[in-house]
């Protein structure tokens, strides 16, 4: 085997010698897709719209009644546990307003994935917050950290996403300029648009094949 | 079919056209995949402005290409990610083995990766004693059959529900055949999720890199890309070198083109951006991830400025769909890992025209491929290009096999259809010829062919030539 | 017959080499056509071919000789050249600065493929020929040529031709996209392939209940009519969109 080294030495300066032809040739004006921004409603309805397109339950709640909201939907479910940050805003109201004698008991995410592994994968649901939802292309924006990890996100059945109103973007665009990802990118960021599906068997949308099954979505205001 | 067999394209073309079943489930699976890109581009103004962005910011990526792969090294390693170089199949193989022994890594979970496909990385693994497990679910069921993907974006295709069923009540534990795909969906879940539980590494494919901020992007719908590169200790992904995007804020174009030509969808599930290992405080991801760069031919592509358009494809697939021979023929048929259209461009340069130039003959020139691609890659005039090459009509430095197909017989056909459309004498003679003594052209050759489903062609008593004049049509 | 305008300019016309071989009677009634515009048609006697077959085969340079001397016998007039076939029209508007884009003769082959127009945009576009039916009701069919639609983009100009005839309904076929398997030497070097993609067509025309099927393009005609006789199909036929106008027109 050439070394990695080697290769790249030896790659790079076919590309530069290509590049002979590369800088002659005509590269055509970079043109940019641009969307206008639309007023925050407009962005709350479209958003609301398009997630239930993609199968997403979507509620438009005030203050910190989707807690409650949430819990009504996880006991008819027959859910028995949820995974939650307790130390984010998000977490915190959960934990607050959470009946304590609800049958669906809070857990939260101790220690590393290796340690937690099992209990992980044995989560009936997690809820998130998120940095941000996008309403041209139905997404809702995470960028998972220490206090919720990536894989809360697509391990549980359940994945529930609390979104903020203000934070609905018009579009993809619009989001990374104002989040500033091109100087901010955490380790991992994610958009999600539904739950997990795949079309591999006749091309029939089928939902829930590695990931969530069901994705809830509340805005709050 | 296996690499090292003797391609046989007409042998294998005989036989898909052949298999009525296997027709009708690429008649279904195009007609369906034209029919909802269609719904994400109505517009097409509003679709061919995006295909032009599309099109510039590969365009701009290519004539940029080696300084954008430094910078973007250099933004990987920043953040973290080890960054390796593979000039070959063989190299990049290499290095994903001995990154997999030096962790001690047994089992591998992998997400589906075309460049994975294009070096037989599986193959290469499974001799070297590691278990390789395919989760996406298309790869995951043939896999199961031994089988290489028959599309690049839905691998599975050329099954229907009754035979992935047959498939998995075979090689899965515990399954019954049934046609219920819920049942059948949950079932493979649950295999599945024990191996991502347990598997040491994940393979993933890349489909951008970004360099501004050494990001790698996944984009997937069933999200066992996410599970490959995060629950494992350890992530290797792979990536063509020609696969990067200068800037995040060219993304949300080329994302859209990529869903909206696939699938037909305005976004996919997921979109994972990776900038990196798990960092100190994080309680998961993988401690480890690396890149491998593939060039495997790539950078010697990009010598021809004309065939170096190749590059631009991000890998839609919809090429594939919207093309009336890979709609009958199937993707197996092209004998390798990229078929139709992109694959007639691709193939060829990367393997060289002998064997694989044969497939550049499987395309009337239709140009519903061009018409489609979201990059505005010129696939058809990159065909005739093949052609020209296979021929010996091009630039020798260029393509693997120049000249392979070149003859004498087929070189004086030409050579006398020059004459007879140059010379209006010969014009004359083989006009007059024609319509003399045309019934009589034994059939063989050509006229055999063209005879094998039509009937013999009946030329005209007279020419135009001969119309015009006696019309009284103003000649010069 | 003919009525000349002298203010209009006169037209060069581009028969196609198959016109020559086998449908010069189409060709001859494109020629009327224009005439009836009142056009005077120019034909010169030394043209051949388009070049395509060549173009497309691996063969660039017979393609390039065949090319360079059409642009040389259409140089004489600085007339537009109309061309009943939209796939020699595109080959000649958009592949032959290509074929030259190294020569210095590119810009005179550039002034010929701007005065390239294929014949149902002269005939509707420039000409607004007007017709009135006088034929018998009879359902139709159109297929489109590829190269027609892609790279001459004259569909819409055919159609609106033959939306003129008032006893023509037009059936359209359901994969009015899609290739009939012609492709030149596409058919000869993957016949099979080229056969199953025109019994497709075939099929989708006879699914129309049309007794004609209708096309610009004499490459896909012998093609899809060589195959309805093949198999013994006899109540469709097939026919240039320019023979079917003038017989219309003319009762």
């Amino acid at each position: 085997m050439s070394s990695s080294a080697e290769s790249r030495e030896r790659i790079l300066s076919r590309l530069y010698n290509a590049q002979q032809y590369g800088r002659d040739a005509y590269v055509p004006q970079k043109k940019v897709w641009t969307i206008r921004n639309r007023p925050k409603e407009k962005n709350i309805t479209e958003f609301m719209e398009r997630m239930g397109a993609v199968r997403t339950e979507v509620y438009r709640t005030k203050g910190t009644e989707w807690v409650a909201e949430l819990q009504k939907l996880v006991e008819e479910r027959g859910q028995k546990t949820l995974l939650h940050a307790p130390s984010t805003p998000t977490g915190k109201v959960l934990a607050e307003k959470w009946k304590k004698k609800s049958p669906c008991k809070l857990v939260t995410w101790k220690d590393s994935i290796e340690e937690f592994k099992d209990d992980l994968f044995a989560c009936d649901g997690a809820v998130t917050g998120c940095i941000g939802g996008i309403a041209e292309s139905a997404a809702v924006i995470l960028w998972p950290t220490e206090e919720e990890p990536r894989l809360m996100s697509i391990v549980p059945p359940l994945h529930v996403v609390v979104v903020e109103a203000d934070k609905i973007y018009t579009s993809f665009q619009d989001a990374i300029k104002k989040l500033k990802w091109n100087t901010s990118m955490p380790t991992n960021a994610l958009l999600i648009s539904g739950p997990s599906k795949t079309a591999d068997i006749e091309l029939i949308l089928q939902f829930g094949v590695h990931g969530p099954t069901d994705l809830v979505v509340f805005i709050t205001e | 079919m296996a690499s090292n067999e003797k391609f046989n394209f007409a042998q294998s073309v005989a036989e898909a056209l052949a298999d009525s079943q296997l027709r009708a489930n690429f008649r279904f699976a195009t007609d369906t995949l034209i029919q909802r890109r269609g719904t994400v581009f109505a517009s097409p103004e509003e679709t061919n402005f995006l295909r032009d962005v599309g099109s510039s910011m590969k365009k701009d990526v290519l004539a940029n290409l080696p300084d954008l792969l430094e910078r973007f090294e250099a933004k990987c390693i920043k953040n973290g990610i080890v960054v390796h170089w593979a000039e070959t199949a063989k190299d990049a193989n290499e290095i994903i083995l001995s990154i997999l022994n030096e962790k001690s890594a047994k089992k591998v979970v992998k997400g589906k990766s075309m460049a994975s496909e294009e070096i037989h990385l599986n193959a290469y693994l499974e001799e070297h004693d590691k278990e390789v497990v395919e989760t996406d679910f298309g790869e995951f069921i043939i896999q199961l059959c031994n089988e290489p993907p028959s599309h690049i974006i839905v691998p599975a295709v050329h099954k229907n529900r009754k035979q992935i069923a047959e498939v998995l009540a075979e090689h899965v534990e515990g399954m019954e055949y049934t046609e219920d795909v819920d049942i059948m969906l949950e079932n493979v879940r649950n295999t599945l999720r024990e191996h991502f539980k347990t598997a040491d590494a994940g393979i993933s494919g890349v489909n951008f890199g970004i360099v501004e901020t050494g990001s790698l992007c996944l984009v997937e719908n069933e999200g066992n890309g996410r599970m490959c590169t995060t629950v494992p200790p350890l992530h290797i992904a792979l990536m063509g070198i020609e696969k990067l995007i200068e800037n995040v804020e060219d993304i949300p174009a080329i994302y859209r083109l990529l869903c909206g030509s696939a699938t037909g969808q305005r976004i996919t599930t997921y979109f994972n951006m990776i900038s990196g290992p798990r960092k100190k405080d994080e309680r998961d991801g993988p401690k480890e991830v690396h890149l491998v760069l593939l060039d495997n031919g790539r950078s010697r592509i990009m010598n021809d400025p004309q065939l170096g358009d190749v590059l631009k494809c991000i890998r839609c697939g919809t090429c594939l769909n919207h093309c009336p021979v890979f709609t009958r023929i199937g993707g197996h048929a092209y004998g390798s890992t990229y078929p139709g259209p992109i694959g007639e461009i691709l193939v060829p340069q990367l393997e060289g025209l002998n064997p694989k130039g044969a497939i550049a003959t499987a395309s009337s020139l239709c140009d519903a491929c061009s018409e489609a691609c979201p990059v505005r890659i010129p696939i058809p005039e990159i065909i005739r290009r093949m052609r020209d090459e296979s021929y010996g009509h091009g630039d020798p430095n260029s393509v693997a096999g120049y000249g392979y197909k070149k003859n004498c017989v087929e070189s004086m056909v030409w050579r006398g259809w020059k004459w007879s459309q140059t010379s209006p004498f010969m014009n004359k003679v083989m006009l007059k010829g024609l319509a003399l003594f045309g019934k009589w052209i034994p059939v063989v050759g050509p006229l055999k062919s063209w005879m094998s489903v039509r009937s013999k062609p009946t030329f005209g008593k007279n020419s135009l030539k001969d119309l015009v004049k006696k019309e009284g049509v103003r000649h010069e | 017959m003919k009525k000349v305008s002298a203010a209009k300019t006169p037209v060069y016309f581009f028969g196609t080499c198959l016109a020559d071989m086998m449908y010069a009677d189409s060709a001859m009634a494109a020629i009327r056509l224009i005439e009836r515009e009142g056009y005077e048609v120019v034909y010169p006697m030394e043209q051949s071919c388009c070049g395509q077959p060549a173009y497309n085969s691996g063969f660039p340079d017979e393609a390039k000789a065949v090319a360079w001397k059409q642009v040389q016998i259409f140089a004489k007039h600085d007339y537009p050249i109309v061309v009943p076939s939209g796939s020699c029209a595109g080959m000649m508007k958009v592949h032959y600065p290509k074929l030259f884009k190294d020569s210095p003769d590119l810009f005179t082959v550039k002034r010929f493929s701007e005065r390239v127009v294929e014949l149902t945009t002269f005939l509707h576009q420039h000409a607004h020929a007007v017709y009135e039916d006088k034929g018998a009701p009879i359902k139709a069919t159109w297929h489109s040529s590829c190269h027609a639609m892609r790279e001459a983009n004259c569909i819409a100009d055919s159609k609106a031709l033959l939306s003129q005839l008032s006893n023509v309904e037009l059936i359209e076929l359901e994969r009015e996209r899609e290739c009939c398997g012609f492709g030149g030497t596409f058919s000869i070097k993957q016949p099979e392939i080229s056969g199953a993609m025109v019994s497709d067509k075939v099929a989708d025309v006879v699914s129309t209940g049309a007794s004609v099927v209708l096309s610009g393009d004499c490459g896909c005609l012998m093609n899809i009519t060589g195959h309805m006789e093949k198999e013994n199909i006899t109540d469709v036929k097939g026919q240039h969109i320019a023979e079917f106008i003038w017989e219309r027109i003319n009762g």
